[in-house]
């Protein structure tokens, strides 16, 4: 990956405590995946900022390495990676999110 | 790629799983593998899903478009 697409996402997942790598927008999902975790975060009234993936090749690949995870939707909180959509439906259900976000 | 070939691959790469296919939407598409593995033990949701996705490493580059990831360790 080159350092400026690393330096770009680390500048993006600080820039708020709940930061979204989707496919598409969140008015305008453009996977399932991305919806569902879009949904879940607007269901628990949790702010969040997000970046469309499908508008920057780099980073759409650059985020998968720099997370060490192959899929997107990638979820992050106070700049930590949480989970794609699985863990972050998993986690919403149990409380668990919200916990972390405190 | 076939449901079974996906299968096999998560069984070969994680001895001992056990692995059900699901295929909810009947398209081979949007799938989910639900995996249960004594290896998952002690181990975050995180480090779980990122075993798995080891084992199909290359097929989620190209081939997977949907996987959904449900793991238990018992």
């Amino acid at each position: 990956m080159e350092p400026s697409v690393k330096t770009k996402i680390e500048e993006l997942i600080k820039t708020k405590p709940v930061f979204l790598f989707m496919k598409g927008t969140p008015e305008m999902p453009q996977c399932g995946f991305s919806a569902g975790v879009v949904g879940v975060l607007k269901q628990l009234n949790i702010d969040f900022d997000s970046f469309n993936v499908l508008s920057d090749m780099n980073i759409r690949e650059g985020i998968k390495e720099f997370a060490n995870w192959p899929t997107i939707p990638q979820l992050y909180i106070k700049g930590e990676f949480v989970g794609g959509h699985d863990i972050t439906v998993q986690m919403a259900n149990s409380g668990e999110l919200t916990k972390l976000i405190g | 790629m076939t449901l079974p070939e996906i299968q096999n691959k998560i069984e070969t790469g994680l001895p001992g799983a056990k692995v059900e296919i699901l295929d909810p939407y009947k398209d081979g598409v949007h799938i989910k593998a639900l995996v249960t593995y004594q290896g998952f033990a002690g181990k975050s949701l995180i480090e779980q899903h990122r075993m798995v996705y080891a084992t199909l490493k290359d097929e989620l580059k190209a081939e997977i478009h949907a996987l959904a990831l449900e793991t238990r360790s018992e």
